[in-house]
């Protein structure tokens, strides 16, 4: 338990280093970049307006709303106890709503859809892998190509083709939003089953892509470990198959969770894309207003909680690893 | 180096990847010096033309005619006109109307038409219709009118001084023209898009310009991730240990989210396609640095890098004599993916509305956020977007080929 204690602390600090650098490039890059981000929203506000003073005073409340008149370490320490807060300021282009209360509505929606949609694609992607490199023959020729294919396809691509196909001409299921347009989000059944049928095409969209990249990974290391030599020595001691194949596909299967923890950022940009696709009212459609609006406070949290995110699911997949692979337990207790 | 070359010519994934990606080289090449319309240049005025030939209608009737008597010319003109749908649709009304089932046939136009002039009246309120219907009904018994009529149209001109329609000719049901000799033909096979511009004329350059991205985005990746890599593989010491913290850093950060963030702040003005490439390339090279230093690694106590060492060789030399040729094969690899994936990224942004500014070269990520700003996916106007996800899918899916044909060949562990 001790070596375990270690490499949890060890993957802890690393998360919180890491969680302070996104942090503060999630503060700097905007302020990096050449020119004002303030005078480039005022400018935005205040298209038609003719009233020079008008503009400055505008100028003058954003400018005291962000802190950009002060010294660039004061304003860090400013943005960091407003976020511990929970206040990441006004939406600017939903007004008087603050952007903590926008992310609060989007945000659930996100994690129910790709959370579950990541992990159903990788478990089902897992699996296909393993009876490919297992059966061989016919079901290989028949997964791998396709998975090969399912992974080049773009998610956007996919998602739309799904929409059109499911939603446009068959008609089965509803094309837009994360629930019925003419119901207000309750607690009836009507509204539970609505809900239900628009979460499938998002939903199916995001595990196909995700299942082709997770196929074509197993395979190659359950071939790889088919191959092994504890494998054969299995088999000359006269072990079962049934037995054999168990030890090999969990070895297989480590490196597939490592490969989860690396490329869960990637999938959730794709699936955020998705979201947009079908107008589902979580993180990736608030991105695309905020982006429409040029809402500048509410891409910089949206940004932000999405990194936490995937850094957080990063982090409990680790956890997890080490407790599953033994040898981490083993490499830190030496 | 030939031998190399022909190794990976016999690997049948990295030859298909290889033509698919020749040809669509090829078109995007060869397609402007045939057709030299501007891509964005707006020809139609309404939006999402349907694919097909657009023959001038003014032109045709100045050309000269023919007369061919085809046997269901006739026919084929009032299908055109009067669907299976719309015939059911007829029968509907005059069901409700009173008149009984058993007398209408709707194989029968003559008689349905009859029947219709007869009873339709667009005053007329019958129960169980709705507004919608009420009105899709007259619009209809307008198509109907003069669809029997053998009589040929007449073209008339108004005279300059009098004001008065004059005959100039007549158009008769069996009168054609030769397409060849009309003045103004304009195919578009795929249409024009919501702007009304030429979909394939646009997608050409498109391809071409999300390539460039690619490539630039692809090159930028790899110069950082393989310069990091061998400082930090073969410098090792503190070096290594920079390097590899930022480099576990960007790891885990999503470079999406980065993509986003810097995008954004570079603003609407200054994101033209070249800074947008080299945005992708900042955000993409983790993978690379990462492989290069462990193979770095590998090499670096290797006996014919030692040897280097002893001949009093600098250090450049002996990453560029040594090391380089070794990784060299992984590199192009890591290359190929880069250039498809940038491509990917590309289109992401611009579907999120961060993409290159819009007004002088169209990319395939902006004419797929074009397409679903105006609704083309659910308007079920396929070709604004299928032919821009074909496209998009076939660049990622040869490049990847070529990759895998290239992996099978370099690393022995695959081979099968």
């Amino acid at each position: 338990m001790k070596g375990y204690r270690k490499y949890f602390l060890n993957k802890l600090g690393w998360f919180a280093i890491t969680l302070f650098f996104a942090f503060l490039l999630n503060f700097i890059l905007p302020r990096l970049m050449p020119g004002d981000p303030v005078a480039a929203i005022v400018s935005r506000l205040a298209q038609g307006m003719s009233n020079a003073t008008g503009v400055q005073a505008i100028y003058q409340q954003y400018a005291d709303l962000f802190g950009t008149n002060r010294p660039m370490l004061e304003q860090f320490f400013l943005y960091l106890r407003n976020v511990a807060q929970g206040d990441f300021g006004f939406s600017f282009s939903q007004y008087p709503r603050a952007v903590s209360d926008v992310i609060r509505s989007s945000i659930l929606w996100t994690i129910c859809l790709q959370f579950p949609a990541i992990i159903v694609g990788w478990l089902i992607g897992n699996t296909l892998g393993a009876l490919a490199a297992y059966l061989r023959g016919g079901f290989d020729k028949f997964i791998m190509p396709l998975s090969i294919f399912a992974s080049n396809f773009p998610a956007f691509g996919m998602a739309i083709i799904f929409m059109v196909i499911f939603g446009v001409i068959l008609k089965w299921l509803p094309t837009s939003g994360g629930y019925g347009f003419d119901l207000i989000p309750n607690f009836s059944w009507e509204f539970i089953w609505s809900v239900i049928v628009h979460y499938q095409l998002p939903f199916w969209s995001i595990v196909t892509i995700a299942i082709g990249g997770q196929a074509i990974g197993m395979r190659s290391m359950s071939i790889y470990e088919l191959n092994a030599d504890y494998v054969k020595f299995s088999r000359f001691m006269g072990i079962k198959d049934r037995k054999i194949i168990g030890y090999v596909f969990r070895n297989a299967m480590l490196p597939q969770i490592t490969g989860l923890a690396l490329s869960i950022g990637t999938m959730v940009g794709g699936a955020l894309v998705a979201e947009i696709i079908f107008s589902y009212p979580g993180l990736g459609s608030t991105i695309l207003t905020a982006v429409m609006g040029g809402d500048y406070p509410l891409i910089s949290a949206v940004t932000l909680i999405i990194t936490i995110m995937v850094l957080a699911a990063n982090f409990i997949i680790e956890i997890l690893y080490g407790v599953i692979d033994p040898r981490i337990k083993a490499a830190q207790s030496d | 180096m030939k031998h190399t070359l022909q190794q990976v010519f016999h690997s049948g994934k990295f030859v298909i990847g290889f033509c698919i990606f020749m040809a669509l080289l090829l078109t995007v090449f060869l397609y402007p010096l045939l057709i030299k319309d501007n891509p964005l240049g707006i020809i139609a005025q309404g939006t999402f033309f349907q694919p097909g030939i657009y023959v001038n209608v003014y032109d045709s009737l100045n050309s000269q005619t023919y007369t061919l008597k085809l046997q269901n010319a006739a026919a084929k003109r009032i299908a055109s006109k009067l669907s299976d749908q719309e015939r059911l649709d007829m029968q509907e009304w005059l069901v409700a109307y009173g008149i009984p089932e058993s007398e209408i046939d709707i194989a029968d136009t003559e008689k349905l038409i009859a029947q219709w002039d007869g009873a339709f009246d667009s005053s007329l309120n019958l129960p169980g219709f709705t507004n919608a219907e009420r009105n899709a009904y007259i619009r209809l018994d307008r198509a109907l009118d003069g669809l029997l009529s053998t009589e040929a149209l007449i073209i008339a001109a108004q005279n300059p001084e009098t004001g008065v329609l004059e005959q100039k000719s007549e158009v008769t049901q069996t009168d054609y023209v030769n397409v060849n000799q009309v003045a103004n033909v304009r195919v578009l096979p795929l249409g024009t898009d919501n702007f009304g511009r030429d979909i394939l004329t646009e997608l050409v350059r498109a391809t071409g310009v999300s390539l460039q991205i690619g490539l630039v985005a692809g090159l930028v990746a790899t110069g950082i991730g393989l310069t990091l890599g061998l400082l930090a593989g073969y410098i090792g010491g503190l070096l290594d240990d920079i390097i590899m913290f930022i480099t576990n850093l960007f790891t885990v950060i999503p470079g999406f989210v980065l993509l986003i963030l810097i995008s954004f702040s570079i603003g609407q003005e200054s994101r033209g396609a070249t800074t947008i490439a080299v945005v992708i390339g900042f955000t993409s090279w983790v993978w690379t640095a990462r492989a290069v230093r462990a193979q770095v690694i590998s090499l670096r106590h290797r006996d014919h890098v030692n040897l280097s060492k002893l001949s009093g060789h600098s250090i450049v030399q002996i990453i560029i004599n040594d090391i380089l040729p070794y990784i060299a094969s992984y590199v192009v690899m890591a290359l190929i993916l880069q250039i498809s994936s940038g491509i990917l990224a590309e289109a992401g942004l611009s579907i999120l509305g961060l993409g290159p500014r819009t007004t002088e070269v169209p990319t395939l990520g902006l004419m797929l956020n074009w397409a679903l700003i105006y609704q083309a996916h659910v308007l079920g106007k396929w070709w604004a977007y299928l032919p821009v996800i074909v496209t998009i899918a076939l660049i990622t899916f040869s490049m990847n080929l070529m990759n895998t044909g290239m992996d099978q060949i370099f690393n022995p562990a695959l081979r099968e």
